[in-house]
This record gives structure tokens, sequence and C-alpha cells, in this order.
């Protein structure tokens, strides 16, 4: 007597390579969700107040990172510029534009503009802008071609794998004093003997570049 | 009856300690309970987590920054560096780079500001361009806030030197006349 299908044995088979390969593909599904740019924020272009365009502003006027992020240098913050400083140029041109309303309430009320934050980083992360900017990382290194969006958008996974991989070989990203806030500034032919020259220049201590407490206190 | 409580003892404790250490996961360290820069704060009436000083008090870097004020540094070749990079970020825009007063912005519409290359403004002291920083002049907002004294007063220097590249006599530097062709 026949107990088992004809095909039984095949879908036995099946099933048994499928149970193998399920928790692999569960594997395979989690990595690639973790650093899906839907996870890790990549690309992410946040609703502002004012559509603020780098690209008009840096890129078409040429105006320099630190006209408004004024305490780049000196400071962990690289500073959100008050309301002031758009209307050193907003008091005289584009007066009337209604996409400016909101700046001119916001100093006709002394309330600041409330902008949403576009690289969010977990609070255990102590991130300092002054220590990269000095030690020869430019602003293109973690904000991609600022000048060239027409809106601010998250240009890194910002994923601690990103972070290291820089840290690690810190080399490959060093540039000269005068080319940190040059925005086409990139890596020339022989940037492996610079960038080394330019690590003991900066006196960065590589070996400690990777410890725990260089980014978590 | 005695041995079945030491027996059951040690998982309820295990139970209890893992409910307690569980009981830690519930704050999430990706956002922890402190105010971030600029971050909105209900504790404080203008729900503003970056505080202004009371009234009154007097900051410890105010002497040095009124001794900043009140007496220009040395000139030397660091102090024009610093002060032509400060001038292409905070006047060129307007002033540019020349110090003609035909920068970007005042391509773009905003009122022409007067070139540095007039007489007026060769004799004005040096003082006048450090208080017009400061404090604005015209339509011009101050710059009090962006740039500290130590870098307006370098940005003073290399106003003075715009305005000599262009007005320099001969006589000014003897050793010149000797390479001249």
């Amino acid at each position: 007597m026949q107990i088992f299908r004809k095909g039984a044995d095949t879908t036995a088979r099946v099933l048994l390579v499928l149970g193998a390969l399920t928790p692999l593909a569960g594997v395979g599904f989690a990595y690639a969700f973790h650093r899906a740019s839907y996870t890790t924020g990549d690309a992410r272009t946040p609703r502002q107040p004012v559509p603020f365009s780098h690209a008009h502003h840096v890129g078409g006027l040429g105006l320099d990172c630190r006209y408004c992020h004024t305490s780049v240098e000196k400071s962990r913050f690289a500073g959100m510029p008050p309301t002031e400083t758009c209307m050193t140029c907003h008091s005289q041109i584009w007066t009337n534009a209604a996409m400016l309303a909101p700046v001119r309430e916001s100093l006709a009320r002394d309330e600041p503009l409330r902008w949403t934050r576009v690289y969010d980083l977990p609070g255990y992360v102590y991130f300092d802008h002054s220590s990269h900017v000095n030690n020869g990382v430019g602003c293109t290194t973690c904000h991609g071609r600022i000048d060239r969006m027409p809106l601010t958008r998250q240009a890194a996974p910002l994923t601690m794998a990103w972070c290291i991989d820089c840290h690690r070989d810190p080399t490959k990203a060093l540039r000269p004093k005068n080319a940190i806030f040059d925005l086409g500034w990139t890596p020339p032919k022989d940037q492996d003997e610079q960038g080394a020259r330019l690590a003991v220049r900066y006196h960065i201590r590589l070996r400690h570049l990777t410890d725990c407490s260089t980014c978590h206190r | 009856m005695r041995r079945t409580r030491l027996r059951t003892t040690p998982p309820l404790v295990g139970l209890a300690v893992a409910t307690l250490l569980l009981a830690g996961c519930s704050g999430s360290m990706v956002d922890q309970k402190r105010y971030r820069t600029f971050e909105k704060a209900a504790l404080w009436r203008d729900h503003s987590e970056a505080r202004q000083l009371p009234d009154g008090t007097v900051a410890q870097s105010d002497r040095d920054r009124t001794a900043a004020i009140e007496t220009p540094p040395p000139v030397d070749a660091a102090l024009l560096a610093r002060g032509q990079e400060r001038y292409a970020i905070y006047c060129a825009p307007c002033h540019g780079l020349g110090g003609d007063g035909d920068g970007m912005i005042v391509q773009r519409g905003f009122p022409k500001p007067p070139s540095y290359h007039t007489k007026r403004l060769r004799a004005a002291p040096a003082r006048h361009v450090f208080d017009v920083i400061t404090n604005g002049y015209g339509v011009m907002y101050s710059y009090a806030a962006r740039v500290p004294p130590r870098d307006r007063w370098a940005i003073v220097a290399y106003v003075r030197a715009l305005q000599m590249s262009r007005n320099a006599q001969v006589a000014d530097l003897p050793n010149a006349r000797e390479k001249l062709p």
C-alpha cells in the first residue's frame, strides 16, 4: 500500500532546504535593513520652516560656510545662524518674498526659527566639529556637496561603521588647512603620502582614534 | 517544606534581579534626558535651551574682551593672513575681494557700500573701521556677534593693506626703486 504521494520525497527535500535557508535569509534581511537608507536616514531631506537652499547661498553666491556657522572652528556645535544673520542681507533684498515670511516674523516676534536637525546623532555620540575642522577633516567629507543641495539632505549613513571607517584610516580624508572649507576639494593623486604627512603635522594620534572614549563618554 | 523553599528561592531572586535590570531598558540611549544645543526646552519660560546671562552678570572673559577691543594687537604677517581669511568670509560678500564695494550680494541688489579706495576712507582712523564692524553702519548690520574683537582688528589691518595696495608711494618703499625695471 502506498502511504505517501508520488512527489512526497521532492516536497520533503525542498522543505528541508528551505528550512535551512530561512534563518540565513533572516540574518541577511536584518543586515540589509540595518544598513538601508530607510533605517539610517541617508538621503533624508526633512521639511524645514523655510526651504533654505545651500545651492543658492553657497554654490551660487559663494558665501563661506563660516559666514553663518560661526562656531564651527571653536566649538562642538557648528552654530545655527540667528535670524539676524539672515536679515543682514534680507532686510534689503527679497524683502517681500512670501518664502521668507517666517524669517521676518521671527525677527519681529523675537522668536527663533525652528529648524529640523538633519544630522541627528544618537545621544551617546559626542561629536565635535572643531576637532575635525581644525585637524584636517573638511565639511564635504561628512556633509557631501552641500553647495549643490537645493534642500539640505543627510549625505551619509551616520552609522558607527561609517564613522569607524574613517577613524581607522583618516589619512584618506585629511586635507591641508586651506582646503577644509573648499567644497570642490578632491583628494590629489598622492593622497596616501599627503594624508600621512598631514596626520603628523596635525599631531593626530592614530592609535587612539578608535578608542571607545573618543566618541562615547 | 523548608527544602522546597530553598529550591525555589534562587530562581525567584534571579527573576527579581532580571526584572530590575529590564526596568533600566525603558529609557532610550538614543534620546537621552538632557537638552541638546538649541533644543526646545519646556523648563524655561522662553523655551530656549541656550540660557542668557542674568542681568548684571560680569562674565569671566569680559575683561579680556574689553582689553582686546581697546588695544589693537601688533600687526605682523600672521595677523594680516588671519585678516585676509576673515575678510573673505565676512566682508567680501558685499565689499568685494578688492574692497571696491562690488561683492556678489551687491551684484544681486544690495545697496552698494563705498569703496575703500577713496580719500575719505584712506584718511579715516583704523578705529573707525573697527567701530563699523562692531556697530554696523547704514544698512550694514553689526558683526560683533560673528567676528570677535581680535579678528576685527585683523580685518582692519587687512583693509589697510588693501588700501595701501593701490595707493603706495615709491618713497614709502626705500628698496623698491632698485628693484624697479
